[in-house]
């Protein structure tokens, strides 16, 4: 039956070639929090396909539900409506203990009052596993992390990387079907942050467990996701490949959220297929995506990041839109140009080259394949 | 450098106000002073409490040979042990269930019963405890020290509930998330992880408990029967007929007991850093 | 993007997991919670009930009551019963010992906080490491025995005790100050027990006091004085209030202090209630006695506790 409901999967980024069998199904899930007129709705009929073997991330500010989500999954809440299939068994209303998912904490959870390879047992031996199996199983989480030297520590002796690498292998030593990541780098300095998407990476390479993996931080996301879900206020705004979210993003947030752009008005002409006609303020035209086909002719927000922009000069054919050179920000790679048009708004222009002055007027050429008209 | 060093003595000094120091030690003094006049003679070998002859521990070989006292150490100990048994089971269960389930509606008026016999002056207690067990009595036929027992546990059952229930409220629910996303069931991740984080709070409840329970005078006085006589209860009896340099000893026994036990219930209380 | 919802069976699985873990939940609690309820429901509170029968029974002659109603407790607050013709008359008597109670809690509760406050300061103003010693200090007499700490004080204002004798030997003195068995001897024995409940809810709100507000009402042109007026004691008024409750309420009902130090002359409301249960041999009236302390008690923490309702909703 849910099958038959979601099989046509549009603006998810997969392709049809690319589908493969689906770990975890969400289907239109609502979740309120309290009753009556008080009643928050943290997630709104919310629907996800994740695909087994996949690094899936839920990407968004916080509250925007992911980690409600996510937590729907593991089964710390029940939902209010809708259904969540684990390898085709529907499991939304099992305690979490009758889930073959396991979840790595923000905060870790590490059982204080036990060692590093305690708490790594922990769930096999809930599990009533063969005591040969725990032993070996340890040992080899063990060393998957590189945690073997301090299997006989404490937890609370351990640095806050040793602690992630231990609440990592502890949640993969039970082999999930699926782990769930909740900000789980958070904590992290920046260096050890970075070493961590790499070594996460790596587990999901080596065990083949689907990752499910929440975070507010979008680099995180396009670096190491498959596929990525934007969430807002509830609702998920666009899922698909960290590439295509960053160059097609299909709603405003989604564009405000990742990355620098530029999001400026303009006018919609005439639409064919996919593309439409798009009037920029100084009277330019180009061909644009559209985000959506649904978007009527008129006034439309577009948008364009600033790597995509070059500066030439104010009379060169190139130029999609002229301006005024109003500021210059420095960031070592590169510079931002902060070009203000002539009906007020500012455009940045993200470049290595050297620019012209202060005030001076320059032209910025808007290249169209990199336009997109976005939804609100 | 020197400008640095000028500027912090400055704001050490803006937060003083005069004369507040003086005060607070000279409070800290007082507190103790009695406490230690009355350990000093404790010592002395001498019928006086007050004019010191020579160190000795005749009033301590006097206290230990005394039937009175050793009777009443034991009772003490008795009704200490089994209020203490009792409350720390029931304080535990109470603090699982206002710390470890959600909200619900009556939780206030839990709240109150729980902390009933701290919100009671002591003597309303004791005389509504005795005129109950009056009546108990005459309906059962029944007399003991079971009454005593059972009107410490009462009083008990708030002090032990506090550090316990306070040690639940640090406790990070997501350890029991932990455990049971890790197929842990509920008496599972209880046996496993809740009672093992608790335990330091539930020692901390029973020392508290047994202090509490050791130190209590008033109703002990009314609801205590003929032979149950506790240690406070045997020093007031021996106070109101004079004073002697034993009761310095015994008092001296009590307080370092007391001692003993507050310092463990600190020391279990503190916070796991 | 998806078929319209057909499935009802899914609805009311879900429904059917929330209602067993409700149910679980509920049961769990009751469960939890019945022992430390039934227990002090039933030896606590219940007994509170029966002093309330009592206070209206006739009492009995070896003590214990008379299972006979009678108002003659409640009259006895306010009248004189003459021994020979049964007639009444106005009579102070009990009232006398309430108030007097109730001034002396009030004194000693002043006078602890005066003390107090600068005792919970000094704490407040050390180094956090610091902080913990100091506390532990103040909170140990706390948990000794009062009993104890009772006798401490008794044995060294007494006429033969160390103050008397130490001012004696220096000549300040010639004949002992008679301390022991006054108001002034009961007013210092509150003060000493109950120091410890002043200065720690005083220390708690002050703790969390930022002493950079202070420094702003320095750059401001405040002096120490109104620093502390204007900024440090409104700030700390949670503590104020709730240690003067913590002191007045076992204050007024306190029966070891005036008992060793007042001598039995000097009584207050706690050993005139205990005294009717012993030799006076009136239980109904020791009832009554009790439950109007009762009363007064629970108006002092009904006051406090909407006051930290106020306070809650002020900072909210």
């Amino acid at each position: 039956m849910a099958d038959a409901a979601l099989s046509p999967m549009k603006g998810t980024g997969l392709d049809e070639a690319e589908q493969g069998r689906d770990m975890v199904l969400v289907d239109r899930v609502t979740k309120e929090f309290g009753r009556g007129e008080q009643a928050v709705t943290a997630l709104d009929a919310v629907s996800v396909r994740i695909l087994e073997n996949e690094f899936f991330t839920l990407l968004g500010p916080s509250g925007c539900g992911k980690t409600t989500l996510l937590r729907l999954i593991a089964g710390f809440e029940l939902p209010t409506r809708g259904q969540i299939l684990l390898d085709g068994q529907e499991i939304g209303h099992l305690p979490p203990y009758k889930r073959p998912v396991n979840t790595v904490f923000q905060s870790y959870a590490l059982f204080p009052h036990m060692t590093v390879s305690q708490n790594i047992r922990f769930g096999l031996e809930m599990l009533r596993k063969p005591d040969a199996e725990i032993e070996q199983t340890t040992r080899a989480m063990l060393s998957l992390v590189r945690m073997e030297a301090l299997a006989n520590r404490r937890t609370d002796q351990l640095s806050g990387g040793q602690q992630q690498r231990v609440a990592l292998a502890r949640a993969l030593a039970p082999r999930p079907k699926v782990l769930l990541l909740d900000e789980p780098l958070s904590a992290l300095d920046l260096k050890l942050r970075k070493d961590m998407q790499i070594e996460l990476k790596r587990l999901q390479n080596e065990t083949g467990i689907t990752f499910v993996f929440v975070t507010h931080d979008q680099e995180e996301a396009l670096t190491m996701s498959d596929r990525v879900a934007v969430m807002q206020a509830g609702n998920i705004l666009q899922i698909g490949a960290p590439k295509e979210i960053y160059n097609r993003p299909a709603k405003r947030f989604v564009a405000d959220f990742i990355g620098d752009i530029n999001i400026i008005d303009a006018t919609l002409g005439n639409v064919t297929g996919a593309k439409g006609q798009v009037t920029l303020p100084g009277g330019a035209s180009l061909t644009a995506y559209l985000s959506d086909s649904s978007i009527s002719q008129g006034a439309v927000s577009i948008a364009f990041r600033p790597e995509n922009l070059r500066l030439v000069a104010p009379d060169d054919a190139a130029a999609s839109v002229i301006g005024q050179i109003e500021n210059v920000v420095y960031f070592g790679s590169g510079s931002n140009v902060h070009v203000r048009l002539e009906n007020g708004t500012t455009v940045v222009v993200r470049t290595s080259d050297s620019i012209g002055a202060l005030d001076a007027r320059t032209g910025v050429e808007i290249p169209e394949e990199h336009v997109q008209v976005l939804v609100d | 450098m020197v400008d640095l060093s000028f500027r912090r003595r400055r704001m050490q000094d803006l937060r003083k106000q005069p004369g507040f120091d003086q005060i607070a030690i000279a409070c800290m003094f007082v507190l103790y002073a009695p406490i230690v006049v009355l350990v000093v003679f404790s010592f002395n070998d001498n019928r006086s409490v007050v004019r010191w002859t020579e160190f000795s521990f005749r009033w301590y070989a006097a206290a230990f040979g005394n039937d009175g006292i050793r009777n009443a150490t034991l009772v003490s100990f008795q009704v200490a042990a089994f209020a203490t048994f009792f409350s720390v089971i029931f304080a535990t269960m109470a603090a699982l269930a206002t710390t470890r389930t959600p909200a619900f509606r009556g939780q206030t008026a839990a709240y109150a019963i729980i902390n009933q016999p701290l919100m009671v002056p002591e003597i309303v207690t004791a005389v509504a405890t005795l005129s109950f067990f009056a009546i108990l009595k005459r309906l059962t036929g029944v007399t003991g020290i079971g009454y005593l027992m059972v009107a410490h546990t009462v009083f008990c059952i708030p002090f032990a509930y506090m550090p316990i229930r306070a040690r639940l409220e640090d406790m990070n629910l997501s350890l029991e998330q932990a455990a049971a996303d890790l197929y842990a069931t509920p008496l599972r991740v209880f046996w496993r992880v809740t009672l093992p984080l608790l335990l330091p709070g539930i020692f901390a409840g029973a020392m508290l408990a047994f202090v509490v329970s050791l130190d209590d005078v008033i109703i002990t006085l009314l609801v205590a029967g003929p032979g149950e006589t506790t240690l406070p209860i045997y020093i007031l009896g021996q106070i109101r007929r004079g004073i002697t340099p034993e009761i310095n000893a015994v008092s001296t026994l009590l307080l370092g007991l007391t001692l003993i036990f507050v310092t463990l219930f600190f020391f279990l209380g503190r916070k796991r850093t | 993007m998806l078929a319209p919802v057909q499935d009802t069976s899914n609805e009311t699985r879900l429904a059917r997991a929330r209602r067993l873990r409700d149910v679980e939940e509920r049961r769990t609690r009751r469960f939890l919670l019945a022992p430390a309820l039934l227990v002090i429901g039933i030896f606590g509170l219940f007994p509170l009930t029966i002093s309330m029968l009592y206070s209206i029974l006739t009492p009995g002659t070896y003590g214990g009551v008379t299972w006979k109603l009678s108002g003659e407790a409640y009259l006895q607050f306010l009248f004189e019963r003459d021994i020979f013709d049964g007639s009444l008359s106005l009579s102070s008597t009990y009232l006398q010992i309430y108030g007097r109670s109730i001034g002396l809690a009030l004194v000693a509760t002043i006078g602890a906080l005066i003390l107090g406050f600068p005792t919970a300061y000094f704490i407040a103003s050390k180094p956090r490491e610091q902080r913990n010693i100091w506390l532990f200090l103040i909170t140990l007499p706390f948990w000794t025995n009062l009993l104890i700490r009772t006798y401490a004080i008794l044995l060294i204002i007494r006429d033969e005790g160390i103050i008397n004798l130490g001012l004696m030997s220096v000549g300040v003195i010639e004949t002992p100050l008679n301390i022991l068995y006054t108001d002034g001897a009961v007013f210092i024995g509150l003060i000493y027990s109950y120091l410890p409940f002043m200065v720690l809810p005083l220390y708690a709100s002050l703790e969390k006091l930022d002493f950079k507000l202070v420094e702003a009402a320095y750059d401001l042109y405040a002096n120490r004085f109104q620093v502390l007026r204007r900024i440090i004691i409104p700030m700390a008024k949670p503590g104020i209030v709730a240690g003067c409750i913590l002191v007045f309420i076992p204050g007024l009902g306190a029966y070891i202090t005036p008992e060793l130090l007042g001598g039995g002359k000097k009584l207050m409301i706690g050993n005139m209630i205990a005294l009717q249960f012993g030799s006076s041999r009136n239980w109904p009236f020791g009832s009554a006695a009790a439950l109007i302390l009762m009363v007064v008690v629970m108006a002092a923490l009904l006051i406090y506790v909407r006051n930290a309702g106020k306070q809650g909703a002020h900072h909210g």
